[in-house]
């Protein structure tokens, strides 16, 4: 393997740029979010950096500025971010097999929702190089949207920042919506997830699951009868990549 | 609200959100060779990010109506496969300009 490929280097920095912007109004709202609850700006800008996620890190923050224990915040965080598990086991068998085990450390550090989805619609091998341009444009966009949000920090009115606020739900059916065309397994698996949540959200019987559970237990159920109903066999699979799932980019 | 606390909830939190990102990608690094986790794995994505986005979607924006009309014009763009900024974009001046009639 060679070290450092400029050119997949420079593929996987245009492949994120859609991410990193769709990053900045988010991360934007974290950080007004933070700073107007009192977190001095370099801890707001810091948490991003750090933990690079944005349920989680949304609800760990509003935690902290809760005065809420460090058990609460770590659980909470922790409970959120399990579905991470599920995108790095998936990853991890499309790796470059001879990446070593501390780009290994440094690519895990950037799976998000985002990047995850973008990285398991590529073909072939997943190379550090390609890894580590598509992580970089997002971590910056998520840490300078952060910074911004914090510094300006005086209110924006109220229609414009609560306008912001569908921009990340926007995005992700923008990523999910064109591969649904094409598999209709995969638009049953999104309907039968929407049910779940639906179901888990408002019905009195489950309103004690944190949302971060509802997610959870909803993709875990969806997924998983999506697999039991439509296996994908090897070859099939890569047709099926090939003709639909390839394709949401 | 002490700043010695917040920091080290921070690094907690830093440290519960890498650990279910690392393991997977450092220990589990044998191929897995069951069609269905595969199909699985394969999935999961279109889970979590619908299970993600909907119902909550809805109260994104403080308003309903105004959540409604970007929901539905961010549907309609993917549907025509514009690019995830066109239709974040897109979303947000949706909401934004229906806001102001509200």
């Amino acid at each position: 393997m060679k070290s450092f490929n400029k050119k997949e280097f420079r593929h996987g920095l245009k492949r994120g740029l859609p991410i990193a912007m769709g990053y900045l109004p988010v991360s934007f709202t974290f950080g007004l979010m933070a700073v107007s609850g009192g977190l001095p700006i370099w801890m707001a800008v810091f948490i991003s950096l750090s933990n690079l996620t944005s349920a989680g890190q949304f609800a760990g923050t509003n935690l902290i500025l809760m005065g809420a224990g460090f058990l609460e915040i770590t659980m909470t965080t922790f409970i959120i971010n399990i579905r991470y598990m599920l995108m790095s086991l998936s990853l991890t068998q499309r790796l470059d097999k001879a990446m070593s085990l501390p780009k290994r450390m440094m690519v895990a550090f950037g799976v998000t929702d985002e990047i995850f989805s973008v990285a398991s619609m590529e073909q072939g091998t997943l190379t550090f190089s390609f890894l580590i341009g598509l992580i970089i444009g997002p971590l910056i966009g998520w840490t300078s949207g952060t910074f911004l949000g914090a510094l300006i920090c005086t209110s924006l009115p109220e229609s414009l920042s609560s306008a912001m606020g569908i921009a990340l739900y926007a995005m992700f059916i923008a990523i999910i919506i064109p591969p649904a065309k094409k598999s209709r397994p995969v638009t049953i698996i999104i309907l039968l997830c929407v049910g779940i949540t639906g179901i888990l959200k408002y019905l009195p019987l489950f309103r004690a699951i944190s949302s971060g559970f509802r997610v959870i237990i909803a993709s875990i159920l969806g997924a998983g009868m999506g697999a039991w109903l439509f296996p994908i066999d090897q070859d099939v699979e890569k047709n099926n990549k090939q003709e639909g799932v390839n394709q949401c980019n | 609200m002490q700043l010695e606390r917040a920091f080290l909830a921070m690094i907690l939190m830093a440290l519960v959100t890498y650990i279910p990102r690392v393991l997977p990608i450092v220990i589990f690094r044998k191929e897995i060779k069951s069609k269905y986790i595969k199909s699985f794995l394969q999935y999961v994505p279109f889970a979590v990010l619908s299970s993600l986005t909907f119902p909550d979607i809805f109260s994104s924006t403080g308003n309903l109506t105004s959540a409604i009309c970007g929901t539905l014009v961010a549907l309609w763009l993917s549907y025509r496969e514009k690019s995830l900024v066109v239709v974040a974009i897109s979303a947000i001046v949706t909401v934004y300009l229906t806001g102001l009639f509200l």
